[in-house]
């Protein structure tokens, strides 16, 4: 790549938003590269970028930092920061990590480029909020093991047909939480103006050693947030098998419309 | 009361760092999600959509992942300092044909 040698730096783009709106903050806003964050507008729409140093932020160098989970953890978070910064002063299509351009020439010909389906996008998130529900199973001990009060010992058929009834009985706990979840999530959804399934989170990702049976995003109108927090509330409580964790509000991350210049991410059907 | 606003919930329009937000959420997010704009930079889809791949394939199933020969998050302390992976569960297997799927278009030249 030849650009690299003749240039120091490259704009590294966080969202577009509509207007050329510095987020108030008493702190220095800095982004991935610690840079000072700033805005290139044309007018109608607006992107939040930063200069970050090509010998960081080249394609080579980004391409091994960014498989490198401490360091991919630091770029991505500082990158959710700046979005959430913006977010929390109007509405805010989030860019995917790692768009990168030369200069901001490149950046205001992608927003002359793009206008008409970035304004389209960001009116289809105005005042609405991206929440996320992750459902887990309950392990039910019970379903487990046989039954432990026979304390007798037991023929080898009985304890066949012991062992067959609880293995059943299992799989009928994991299809009845399947169930719930499904339900939960179209109860969630009467409250939601669009919904999303990620695929559910391994145990090593997700950090909790329960089987995750649902990950939804839910775009919410702001003020419908606190019906559908309750909603959460009432569906743990409605099942007890299931255990849901709330996360948000999120800047609107997995709502975004698309076309040709804004490319939609392809996608396993929900 | 079976929700757990401590682990997921970030403070409400609270200009603090979102330090506390688990990592994986993350990910799925500024990784898999959000806008895809053409950047000059070539730094761009397809090494990220390598790591995205790669990502889903943590997702889908670790044992997955090590069956493909990757094995980068190996090495990984936010990886490996938990339990070593689970048994494949039903919705594993079919989670796996699906990461194979998704594979396909990134080797190809």
């Amino acid at each position: 790549m030849t650009s690299e040698s003749t240039m120091d730096t490259a704009v590294w783009v966080y969202a577009v938003c509509a207007e050329d709106l510095p987020p108030s903050t008493e702190e220095r806003l800095t982004g991935v590269d610690g840079e000072d964050v700033r805005m290139v507008t044309t007018g109608a729409v607006t992107a939040v970028v930063g200069s970050v140093r090509l010998d960081r932020f080249g394609e080579e160098t980004l391409r091994r930092r960014l498989n490198d989970l401490d360091q991919l953890e630091e770029i991505a978070r500082a990158h959710h920061r700046i979005i959430e910064f913006v977010g929390h002063a109007q509405p805010v299509l989030p860019a995917r990590l790692a768009t990168v351009y030369a200069d901001d020439s490149g950046v205001v010909a992608m927003l002359e480029r793009g206008r008409e389906s970035l304004e389209s996008a960001l009116a289809s998130v105005t005042g609405r909020e991206e929440w996320g529900v992750k459902i887990y199973r309950r392990s039910d001990p019970s379903a487990d093991s046989p039954s432990s009060s026979e304390s007798a010992p037991i023929s080898g058929r009985e304890y066949l047909r012991l062992r067959k009834a609880a293995v059943t009985a299992k799989q009928a706990t994991i299809e009845s939480a399947m169930r719930a979840a499904e339900e939960a999530h179209r109860m969630l959804a009467t409250v939601a103006v669009d919904v999303r399934q990620h695929r559910p989170q391994h145990k090593q990702l997700s950090g909790d050693p329960r089987p995750m049976v649902l990950n939804g995003a839910y775009l919410v109108e702001q003020e419908r947030a606190a019906d559908f927090i309750r909603t959460v509330d009432e569906l743990a409580s409605q099942y007890p098998q299931l255990a849901l964790t709330l996360t948000g509000p999120w800047p609107p991350y997995s709502f975004q419309a698309g076309d040709a210049v804004i490319q939609h991410i392809t996608q396993e059907p929900a | 009361m079976t929700v757990d606003p401590d682990r997921g919930r970030a403070p409400q329009h609270s200009a603090a760092p979102s330090q506390s937000t688990n990592l994986g959420d993350i990910l799925e997010r500024v990784l898999d999600r959000g806008l895809v704009i053409v950047g000059d930079i070539r730094i761009s889809l397809l090494d990220i959509e390598l790591l995205t791949v790669k990502l889903r394939l943590l997702i889908a199933s670790v044992d997955t992942a090590q069956q493909l020969g990757i094995d980068w998050w190996r090495h990984d302390p936010w990886l490996t300092n938990q339990q070593p992976p689970a048994p494949l569960e039903e919705g594993d297997r079919i989670q796996q044909i699906g990461a194979r799927a998704e594979r396909v278009p990134v080797e190809r030249p």
